[in-house]
C-alpha cells in the first residue's frame, strides 16, 4: 500500500536530521510513492549514511578549515583592485580583502553600501536619483567656484544654478549651512545673481586663507563620508551603490528598504544589526571574495571561522589580538607570534600551563588530545571478575 | 514610515528569549552550563529590540546553507 504524504511526514518529523534533508526526503518519497516497508528501509539507510558523513568526535576541524581556506588562498592575487560587479565603484578584492575580513578591521579600505529601494519605487528612476542625491555628500566644490578676493578681503562663491537644480539644493540652505559650519555671515551679492560673499569681521590674510580651505569641508547636502553614489538597474529594479559607508544614517532615509540595505563594513553591521548579522556578513563577504577569484571553499569551513570570530558576542579577529592571543595556554600563545614577550610575561606573572591543548603538548612532546589520543581506555581486570 | 524591525532584515535571523524549561533541556542536551554557551552582549541591537536581560538565553534560528534551518543558543552577558 502506498503511503500518504501525511503518514510520511509523521514518520520523518522526529528523525535527528537537518530540516533540509527531511524536506527532500518527504518530497522524494511522495514522488516515488513508497510503501511502509520501503519507507522504513529508506529511513534506516539514510540515518546510517548521515551518521557516516558527520564529522567524527575529536576530529581537528579547525586545522582542516585552516588548510581548506589557506591552500586556495595561495592562489589568490596578491594585490587586486576590481570593480564590484559592473558598477564603477572600486573595491578591494582578493587576498587583501580576505585578510581584512579575518583581521576584523574596524574600517575596510574600501567601504561600500548597497541600498535597495522600497517596493513602490523599485522601477522609479527619478526617485532613485533623488535618493542618490540625498545620500551623496554635496560640497561647495560641486555647486560653485570659490575665489579668494584679496583686495576686498572676501570669499566670492559663484553658484552654478544647473548643478544646484540637479542636486535640489536651494540658495538659502547653502547660506544657512555655510553660516552654521563656518561661523561667519554669508550675504548674497547685490549686483550679480547666484553669487554669495563671505566677508571677515576683521581683515586678516591668514583667516581668509584658512576659510578658503575650510569651506570645502562643509557638507551642504547628503551624508558626510559618502563620496559617490551609482544608480544601476539590476534584476528589474534600481539599486544604489555607494562609495563610503554610513549605514545608520542611510537607514533613516524614507523610501529605502531597510531590510535589504547592507554594507561590506563588518564592524558597522555589528554595531547596527548585531552579532548574528555580523556572522552572516563574514560568511557572505569571505565566500564572495573567494568565489570572485574562482576558488570554491566549502561553506562549512568559513562558517566555522565566522562562529569562532563571533562566539564571544563581539567580532574578534583571528590573530594576536583575538582568537590566538586569548588562548589559555602560554605555550600555545608563544607558538603563534611574539614568542619571547609571551614567555617573559608569563614568567613575570607566574602563569601555569595545564597542558590541555594540542600545541602545548606537541611542544613538550606528549601525545595530543585529538582523534584516538583523546580517548581513554579503561580495562576491567579479569582476575577481579 | 513606521520604524522597521531589525528582525525583518535579511541578515538577521530570528531571535527569541526561551523559558527555564527549554533552557534546562538545551543545557542537558549539550551537557554544559550556561556560561559555556556562546555569548551575546546586552548592548547588541537585536537584544535591545527583543528586550532580553543579562542571564537570559536567546534561541537563534539561523538559516543555514548546509542544514536549511539550525538552532543556536547565546547567553546574554554584560
Amino acid at each position: 500500500m502506498v503511503l500518504q504524504e501525511a503518514t510520511i511526514e509523521g514518520m520523518v518529523k522526529d528523525l535527528p536530521l537537518p530540516s533540509d534533508v527531511k524536506q527532500t526526503l518527504i518530497s522524494d518519497s511522495v514522488k516515488a510513492s513508497v510503501n511502509k516497508k520501503q519507507m522504513g528501509e529508506i529511513i534506516e539507510k539514510l540515518l546510517e549514511t548521515y551518521d557516516k558523513s558527520c564529522v567524527e568526535p575529536c576530529e581537528a576541524v579547525g586545522v582542516i578549515s585552516a588548510q581548506s581556506i589557506g591552500e586556495p588562498g595561495t592562489q589568490m592575487t596578491m594585490r587586486t583592485f576590481h570593480y564590484a560587479g559592473v558598477a564603477e565603484i572600486n573595491v578591494t578584492l582578493g587576498l587583501p580583502r580576505l585578510i581584512e575580513i579575518v583581521d576584523a578591521r574596524k574600517r575596510p579600505s574600501t567601504p561600500m553600501m548597497t541600498v535597495h529601494l522600497d517596493k513602490e519605487y523599485l522601477e522609479d528612476r527619478a526617485f532613485a536619483n533623488k535618493i542618490a542625491w540625498m545620500i551623496e555628500a554635496t560640497h561647495v566644490e560641486h555647486l560653485a567656484d570659490v575665489t579668494t578676493d584679496l583686495p576686498n578681503m572676501q570669499l566670492v562663491i559663484d553658484l552654478n544654478e544647473k548643478a544646484m537644480n540637479k542636486r535640489e539644493v536651494g540658495i538659502e540652505s547653502v547660506m544657512e549651512k555655510l553660516e552654521h559650519g563656518l561661523g561667519v555671515s554669508v550675504v548674497q551679492a547685490s549686483e550679480v545673481s547666484n553669487q554669495l560673499l563671505i566677508k571677515l569681521k576683521e581683515p586678516s590674510y591668514r583667516e581668509l586663507l584658512q576659510l578658503a580651505k575650510k569651506i570645502n569641508t562643509i557638507t551642504l547636502k547628503g551624508i558626510d563620508g559618502i563620496k559617490r553614489v551609482v544608480v544601476r538597474k539590476e534584476d528589474g529594479e534600481y539599486r544604489l551603490y555607494t562609495e563610503g559607508s554610513e549605514l545608520k544614517k542611510v537607514l533613516e532615509i524614507d523610501g529605502i528598504d531597510p531590510a535589504r540595505t547592507s554594507t561590506n563594513n563588518i564592524g558597522e553591521i555589528y554595531e547596527v544589526f548585531g552579532i548574528e548579522a555580523a556572522r552572516n556578513a563574514i560568511i557572505k563577504e569571505a565566500t564572495d571574495t573567494l568565489r570572485e577569484q574562482g576558488l570554491e571553499v566549502d561553506v562549512r569551513h568559513i562558517m566555522l571561522v565566522a562562529d569562532i570570530m563571533s562566539c564571544d558576542g563581539e567580532v574578534k579577529q583571528i590573530g594576536r589580538h583575538g582568537i590566538s592571543g586569548e588562548k589559555a595556554s602560554v605555550f600555545a600563545r608563544a607558538a603563534f607570534e611574539v614568542t619571547v614577550n609571551h614567555l617573559l610575561d608569563a614568567g613575570l606573572r607566574g602563569e601555569v600551563d595545564e597542558l590541555n591543548g594540542v600545541t602545548e603538548n606537541i611542544i613538550v612532546g606528549q601525545p595530543i588530545k585529538l582523534g584516538t589520543g583523546d580517548v581513554h581506555l579503561v580495562s576491567r581486570n579479569p582476575l577481579q571478575g | 514610515m513606521s520604524k522597521f524591525s531589525l528582525l525583518d532584515h535579511e541578515f538577521i535571523p530570528h531571535h527569541e528569549i526561551i523559558d527555564e524549561d527549554e533552557i534546562k533541556s538545551v543545557l542537558k542536551e549539550y551537557n554544559i552550563g550556561r556560561e559555556q554557551l556562546p555569548k551575546i552582549k546586552i548592548e547588541d541591537p537585536v537584544i535591545k529590540e527583543i528586550g532580553a536581560e543579562v542571564g537570559d538565553i536567546v534561541k537563534i534560528t539561523r538559516k543555514s546553507q548546509t542544514a536549511g534551518e539550525a538552532p543556536y543558543y547565546r547567553y546574554v552577558i554584560e
